[in-house]
């Protein structure tokens, strides 16, 4: 993908496509962040893991079901990988926050980075250090415009994950907004203590939360899957921080704002990739998390917290 | 399946026993003395129903990560199955949740049994090596707690005189710490000469002391202030390669770079922590990983300065003080090492002497952290890490005493990276990684923050220990994040950080007594510990882990708390 004189919009329109894609993905992922980051005021650091693990069990699934049409191997991927990683977050948040919901305030923090550790190398160990490359399965596209010999184009994949994105959001919005659950969410969100007053169960509250959080992200491991084509053990931690930096820009514990913080990480991503240089980007991505903690932590759609005694 | 979930939830923490310190914590609140028999009575259903949804939850973990391996192939990935171990793996987590479920019922002698059952299976049935570890790391403690519970339920004693026994004994691993520190540390001064050292065992030392060079580096921002640095490894590069660079460029000798990478890195400390440092805990402490992967990265992507990452090589080795230099026939214009002391040569002269060089600096790191508690600047960092906001209003600069904490470390993080880079003689980004920052961390929490006896034992374990067991060296990591997870729920203190209360309410025979702990905790630097102590005597709570959180701050001035 080079860049010429006379393609200069087809050329941008690539990057927004790609932009887009990416962000989606990282979207999907920092929604898991906000929403336990709103509820329970930390940082789950192993969410980055969970998606992870959503990545291998698509590896895993999508070699189980070779032999399946197309559509049926997609959607079994899919439930296997929500189901699997549905579990793990519950058992991390089991393991690692909940004993330590009275412990001093940098207790859950260390469990997570612990767990963190504990997941990428138990996966290590039981699939290998090696990277898992997974043959392409949607193949072909549109071509949006050519310019001088350079074609934008939108592959269907591409299409496929903005669209499953779009659904997933709408779904999340609407369950935040229209089911008892997204009401107790949103009620132990503003007061744990009198949530439980009125009857809503905290515990499971939090639970379910967390494997919301799981659910979205190993659909985002599964995407990711079918569009780079290889997984290792290590893409959780990148692919965590860049998440995380998105919900911290759109504003931690807004919903909407990991959508929109999202979606700038990954458009942010692709035009750097594609008007600077490859190797920096990651550099970029971690400059854009140091700038925005320093100079407005409470991002885009976040309320300036108030530091009480 | 909610009912059950709810169910599971309460088991591991809350055991009536107590004998976590989180069951302490919750026992030991009002003070009563409530006599310790009152377990629930046998719920088989309820038992069943929780087994039946641990082996759900432990079987959708296992299956497909663990059970079906992905493996490569010329034709692209095929599955290979391991039923047999993921069977283990799940009767194992089972067969560890019976074993609490039955120290919750009360049925201590099953539960002992069990453990000797699970030992013996270790020996006698043809398991992993790492699972051999479990069942008898998992057995022995299974068995020890229950005979513990049932020596308490035996002798009818109280969960507050049970803490009161734990305080005694935690007075008294003070008393003899000193004297194990002091024995360890003449053990590390002769261990060279000692008839059964070898080249091996000197190296590890080497590699054992660097850590605990950085873990007291570490220990000072992390311990004192407070403050979680998950970037303590950009100080290390930053040592590392200035040395490296300094002396690729100008051929600067080691014992100049020494210094001055020490002051680079400070300087590289204010200068990143001067921005980060009004924020939060959690904020911070992904501030600083950031720092510490930028760092990273651009030694990896500044190729034409730093060589990328295929890193530096032949950086030299250091010199006698100057003085001689280790080698059969010296490059330099300096005499041999042997040649000037009249020795036959030995390669390990070079060793010997890196070793007691790491041991100097350490020691160095360790009078200067025991000097400065006492300061007006120790007393007020940890002033700040127990109430930020009450040490603010009491005149103390938030500000400037957490960027000394932060210069402070990086001084000593860029010392052990310059050390580093000598004893290699070959240094890359690959050294400097995300996971070498929670490999120092996990020491400090292990060691206990604030506590340089607890800190080099932790490094000892961690780095030490798997030399030892060379076949599990492949579990180290995992280990590590396990236990740092472990660490976290029953120690958060860590192994080594016993403490005394500041005011004790009742003395040991019963009687109403005021009394506190520590000269001068009038103080004003230690207002925030007088606040949490009073708090304490209202409660009554005798725990150490209620009290220990307060008694902390005024250890500067009790003195030799917990070092």
């Amino acid at each position: 993908m080079s860049y010429r004189e006379g393609s200069v919009v087809a050329y941008f329109l690539q990057q927004l496509v790609n932009g887009v894609t990416l962000g989606s993905v990282y979207g999907l992922i920092a929604l898991g962040y906000t929403m336990v980051y709103g509820i329970i005021g930390m940082i789950n650091f192993a969410h980055g893991e969970i998606y992870m693990i959503g990545a291998f069990v698509a590896v895993i699934g999508f070699t189980l079901f070779a032999g399946v049409p197309l559509v049926l191997a997609l959607l079994l991927v899919l439930i296997l990988a929500t189901l699997v990683t549905g579990f793990y977050g519950w058992t991390l948040e089991r393991v690692a926050y909940r004993p330590l919901r009275g412990s001093f305030r940098l207790a859950p923090l260390i469990a997570a980075i612990g767990m963190s550790i504990f997941l990428q190398n138990y996966v290590q160990l039981a699939q290998g250090a090696r990277i898992k490359p997974v043959p392409p399965k949607i193949e072909g596209g549109l071509t949006l415009l050519v310019q001088e010999g350079f074609a934008a184009r939108v592959s269907y994949l591409q299409i496929c994950i903005l669209l499953l994105t779009l659904l997933l959001m709408a779904a999340l919005t609407w369950m935040i907004h229209g089911t008892s659950f997204g009401r107790q969410q949103r009620a132990c969100e503003q007061d744990k203590v009198m949530a439980a007053l009125l009857g809503v169960n905290v515990d499971r509250t939090i639970s379910m939360t967390f494997v919301t959080g799981a659910i979205l992200a190993a659909v985002a491991g599964v995407l990711v899957t079918l569009y780079y084509g290889v997984v290792d053990f290590f893409i959780g931690f990148l692919a965590g921080v860049k998440a995380f930096t998105a919900a911290v820009l759109g504003g931690i514990g807004s919903i909407p704002g990991a959508m929109v913080g999202g979606l700038l990480i990954g458009l942010i991503e692709a035009f750097w990739a594609g008007y600077f240089s490859t190797e920096w980007k990651d550099v970029a991505a971690f400059s854009i998390l140091v700038i925005v903690l320093i100079f407005r932590p409470s991002g885009i759609f976040g309320r300036p917290e108030v530091e009480k005694v | 399946m909610s009912d059950s979930a709810s169910q599971s939830a309460g088991a591991s923490g809350a055991s009536p026993t107590g004998a976590s310190p989180a069951g302490g914590m919750r026992s030991g609140g009002g003070g009563e003395r409530q006599v310790l028999s009152a377990f629930p009575p046998l719920d088989i259903p309820a038992i069943i129903r929780e087994l039946a949804f641990t082996t759900l939850i432990a079987s959708a973990l296992v299956f497909p990560l663990l059970t079906l391996r992905t493996v490569d192939s010329v034709e692209g990935l095929y599955i290979e199955s391991r039923w047999m171990v993921s069977f283990m793996a799940v009767a194992l987590v089972v067969a560890g949740r019976l074993g609490l479920i039955l120290l919750r019922y009360g049925k201590m002698i099953y539960a002992a049994v069990g453990g000797v059952v699970a030992i013996l299976a270790a020996f006698f049935l043809p398991v992993p090596s790492l699972f051999e570890v479990i069942l008898v790391a998992g057995g022995a403690i299974l068995a020890l707690r229950a005979l513990v519970d049932l020596f308490l339920v035996v002798r009818q004693i109280s969960p507050s005189a049970r803490a009161e026994f734990r305080d005694r004994g935690g007075v008294w691993v003070r008393r003899v710490l000193p004297w194990a520190a002091g024995l360890a540390v003449v053990f590390a001064i002769v261990l060279p000469f000692m008839p059964f050292s070898s080249r091996y065992l000197i190296d590890v030392g080497v590699l054992i002391l660097t850590y605990v060079l950085l873990g007291w580096g570490l220990n000072i921002i992390v311990g004192y202030a407070g403050l979680l640095d998950l970037g303590y490894v950009a100080f290390y590069a930053v040592g590392a390669y200035s040395y490296a660079l300094l002396a690729y460029y100008f051929d600067f000798s080691f014992w100049i770079c020494l210094p001055l990478a020490g002051l680079l890195s400070a300087s590289f400390g204010l200068l990143l922590g001067f921005p980060v440092l009004r924020l939060r805990g959690d904020y911070f402490a992904i501030v600083t990983l950031g720092f510490g992967e930028i760092i990273r990265l651009i030694l990896i992507n500044w190729f034409r300065f730093t060589n990328g990452p295929d890193g530096i090589s032949s950086i030299p080795r250091p010199s006698f003080f100057g003085i001689a230099e280790f080698a059969r026939k010296p490059k330099s214009d300096l005499p041999s090492f042997h040649e000037t002391f009249g020795l036959a040569f030995s390669s390990e002269h070079r060793l010997i002497f890196l070793y007691y060089l790491v041991l100097v600096l350490a020691a160095l790191v360790a009078a200067f952290t025991l000097r400065v508690r006492n300061l007006p600047l120790g007393r007020a960092w940890e002033a700040l890490r127990e109430d930020d906001v009450a040490s603010a209003s009491l005149g103390i600069s938030r500000t400037s005493i957490k960027l000394a904490a932060f210069g402070i470390s990086a001084t000593w993080g860029g010392i052990a990276g310059s050390f580093f880079a000598t004893r290699q003689g070959f240094i890359s980004p690959e050294s400097f990684t995300f996971i070498e920052s929670a490999i120092i961390l996990s020491i400090v929490v292990l060691g206990g923050m604030g506590s340089l006896t607890g800190i080099a034992c932790a490094a000892v374990l961690l780095i030490g220990l798997p030399e030892v067991f060379r076949e599990l060296v492949e579990y180290r990591m995992v280990t590590f994040g396990g236990g740092l997870v472990l660490i976290m729920i029953w120690r958060p203190r860590g192994l080594l950080s016993f403490r005394e209360p500041s005011i004790r309410l009742l003395d040991r025979r019963g009687r109403l007594r005021f009394a506190v702990a520590g000269r001068g905790v009038g103080e004003s630097l230690c207002a925030g510990a007088t606040g949490g102590a009073t708090g304490d005597t209202t409660s009554g709570a005798t725990s150490d882990t209620t009290s220990g959180a307060t008694s902390e701050a005024t250890s500067g001035t009790t003195g030799g708390v917990g070092r």
